[in-house]
């Protein structure tokens, strides 16, 4: 018998792409992780093994901080998932309403903040809640509600939500593509034969479209957790490299930049930098795995 | 993106290497200050190739938030030019550290001088000083003359008249007294702590006790100015706390505040935009006759690359830099910017000449927090920066504020321990 010719052409195809994944995000992931295990003393870079994580979480001077950004980052992740997703999956469910017009220029228009950059939005929400120049008070002062309004993103106790809030704005069209797109694909005899066993209207939603969108929401929950504890762009642009007031909004990503790259006098150490990645990194990674082994595999599906 | 930094860098070797080839020397200058190109091509470069014919200047400028970062990298290839710009304190002392500077002490020209000027290019002891001081800022308030002149108000002397002057401006309504935001936070402590401050702890006097451990934030000297920013707050447009540095520079340009504590580096920036008349007043004291203190800060300097070719001609540049004609030039095309030199120079523009003729009258320091302080976990200026905003907005006590300091930097500064 002949030996199977070995097959290169898979090789080749795959060499690209592994090339280039791997000088760009893996070998980059190590050396972060690699890093992270050196000092440097007096000018030489010294291998210390765990030291850096221990300052990371007991240092009186690094853990308040450390603790205070995932604080920050676990309500910001809350914030998405009470609100984004909710009025996600429910825009998703108007939309898909079979006698909803315009449906097409609201699916557009919900979803058009999404592609937008994140110092566009950082900066024109800053600009509509501006107590100055912005059309908030103004627009409030018009309905007689002028009381209601503070300098949102000035003040510690609001401005974190206030971002979140943000946030939920440009990103609630992904949600409701994804969950749209998981409602299209139920089919009709279903619902129909629902509708002769008396399951109609808002109870159809509940008790069999939302069971089989049950996985895409599993999905957007772990894309959002991955997300929103990856997240620094929209914080940096609208608050600066400091999170403030008073590191009220300081998110994990705001906390590595400032360690990794130094902040105006504070000096760049991208040792401790890599730590605050790795810690980032391992937390990430025990959530999606939570997440993997924990939920979806218990998850029911239903056979379509 | 390193590889990309050290082909431009080759490229730019080879560039000027091959400068070199034609004319006697070529020098290149790394610098920060894109903004001065033109400044420098026009005015700078061909005063100084006039006197020295023998001798290129090749100003080759990079964004400031990658300088750091570029010069670091550049320098470790061996590609980086001649004169380095040098930032103040630590990030240039590292640079001297790690021998990419040359000790310039020996240079006559430094004599021109003071202390103060030269203590951001220097080791920790003195001994050493390795930039040629080139600019400062200086703080104070700009404030609009027309609307002192329609309100009948008068330059405020004492921090009474000051606080008197900001009540008749908010009881006639039709100006904020203040512009101030405390969203950037480093407004609130450049421009407030640091501004006010050094009347409080006698400039140099304190910042250098400070420094050796004589002193302690929870000393009243560096509690009380928190205590005067905390009086500021109701003089603050509504929602001062989400004011951003560039909306205070706009509510003072359009007219709509009459006060802006200020660095003069606005000077230029305020008389493209304003049109009215402005006018500057030094931080008031605490009692008419006080030795008056102000926040001189040394922000731009000069240094030559260890590795460089041509040390002599590098040099006879930096010589020249110190000179009083260097000063002449840089002051008058850049107003609000000074030239650090101890001769007096004569500024054109009125406004940056106000600023500028404090120096005479009063003390000069810089801020507080740059040199030594900043170099540990928490860091004090960005502690700072906090603690001035929570100040203003009253979330802290002032007693507080001097707690937290003092207990961040004692944590790592054995002088404070």
């Amino acid at each position: 018998m002949q030996k199977p010719r070995f097959r290169w052409h898979l090789v080749v195809f795959l060499a690209p792409a592994v090339l280039v994944y791997t000088a760009v995000m893996i070998f980059p992931l190590f050396n972060t992780l690699r890093l992270a295990l050196y000092s440097k003393v007096d000018q030489e870079r010294v291998f210390v093994g765990l030291q850096n994580f221990q300052t990371l979480f007991g240092d009186p001077n690094w853990a308040p901080a450390f603790w205070n950004a995932l604080g920050n980052n676990f309500w910001f992740f809350i914030v998405h998932m009470l609100v984004q997703n909710p009025i996600g999956v429910a825009l998703a469910a108007i939309l898909s309403h079979p006698r909803l017009r315009f449906a097409a220029l609201y699916r557009s228009a919900i979803f058009i903040p999404t592609i937008l950059s994140f110092v566009i939005v950082g900066f024109a929400w800053k600009l509509i809640l501006s107590p100055i120049w912005g059309i908030a008070p103004s627009m409030l002062d018009a309905v007689g509600l002028k009381s209601l309004f503070a300098p949102w993103l000035g003040k510690e106790e609001y401005a974190l939500t206030t971002l979140a809030l943000i946030s939920v704005w440009q990103f609630v069209g992904i949600p409701m593509m994804l969950i749209y797109a998981a409602l299209l694909s139920i089919p009709e005899e279903i619902l129909e034969a629902g509708e002769i066993d008396g399951v109609t209207g808002i109870s159809a939603f509940w008790k069999i479209k939302l069971p089989l969108i049950l996985p895409s929401i599993g999905i957007i929950s772990i894309l959002t957790f991955v997300g929103n504890f990856n997240a620094f762009d929209l914080i940096y642009a609208a608050q600066g490299a400091l999170a403030g007031p008073d590191f009220s909004t300081d998110i994990l990503g705001t906390f590595m930049y400032r360690t990794f790259f130094g902040f105006q006098l504070q000096l760049g150490d991208p040792h401790m930098g890599s730590a605050i990645a790795g810690a980032m990194f391992a937390i990430i990674l025990v959530g999606v795995c939570i997440y993997l082994f924990g939920i979806q595999t218990r998850m029911r599906r239903y056979q379509l | 993106m390193k590889r990309n930094f050290m082909l431009i860098a080759l490229a730019t070797t080879a560039l000027t290497a091959s400068g070199a080839a034609a004319q006697d020397v070529t020098l290149t200058i790394e610098s920060w200050r894109n903004d001065d190109l033109a400044l420098w091509q026009d005015k700078i470069i061909p005063a100084f190739e006039a006197e020295h014919p023998d001798i290129k200047l090749n100003f080759t400028p990079s964004a400031p938030a990658e300088y750091n970062a570029v010069l670091n990298s550049k320098l470790d290839a061996g590609s980086a030019g001649d004169l380095i710009t040098c930032r103040p304190f630590d990030a240039s002392l590292a640079l001297y550290e790690a021998g990419h500077l040359t000790d310039l002490s020996d240079l006559d020209a430094m004599s021109n001088f003071s202390d103060v000027a030269k203590s951001a290019w220097q080791t920790d002891d003195g001994q050493a000083t390795f930039c040629v001081p080139m600019a400062s800022v200086i703080h104070g308030f700009i404030y609009n003359k027309d609307a002192f002149a329609e309100l009948g108000l008068e330059e405020p002397q004492t921090e009474d008249e000051f606080f008197a002057v900001l009540d008749k401006i908010k009881e006639d309504g039709s100006y904020t007294p203040m512009a101030m935001g405390t969203n950037d936070q480093w407004e609130a402590a450049t421009m407030g702590y640091n501004n006010i401050g050094p009347n409080y702890w006698n400039g140099e006097e304190g910042r250098q006790a400070l420094i050796a451990g004589e002193q302690k934030l929870t000393d009243p000297q560096w509690v009380e100015p928190y205590a005067t920013l905390a009086k500021w707050a109701p003089y603050l447009g509504d929602g001062f706390e989400a004011q951003t540095y560039p909306d205070s520079q706009n509510l003072f340009t359009l007219g709509r505040a009459a006060i802006y504590p200020a660095g003069s580096w606005e000077v230029s920036g305020f008389n493209a935009q304003a049109d009215f008349e402005m006018g500057a007043f030094k931080p008031p004291v605490k009692a008419a006759g006080d030795t008056c203190y102000i926040s001189d800060h040394t922000d731009i300097g000069i240094g030559m690359n260890a590795a460089t070719e041509h040390p002599e001609a590098a040099r006879t540049f930096l010589a020249w830099v110190a000179s009083p004609e260097f000063a002449e030039i840089f002051g008058n095309a850049l107003p609000g910017f000074f030239p650090l030199s101890s001769t007096p120079v004569e500024i054109q523009d009125p406004l940056a000449n106000e600023f500028v003729s404090w120096r005479e009258e009063c003390e000069s320091t810089i801020r507080s927090t740059y040199q030594i302080l900043s170099r540990g976990t928490p860091n004090l200026e960005n502690e700072t920066w906090g603690a001035s905003a929570a100040a203003i907005k009253g979330t802290a006590t002032p007693e507080e504020l001097g707690q937290k300091l003092q207990d961040g930097l004692a944590s790592w500064y054995a002088p404070q321990q």
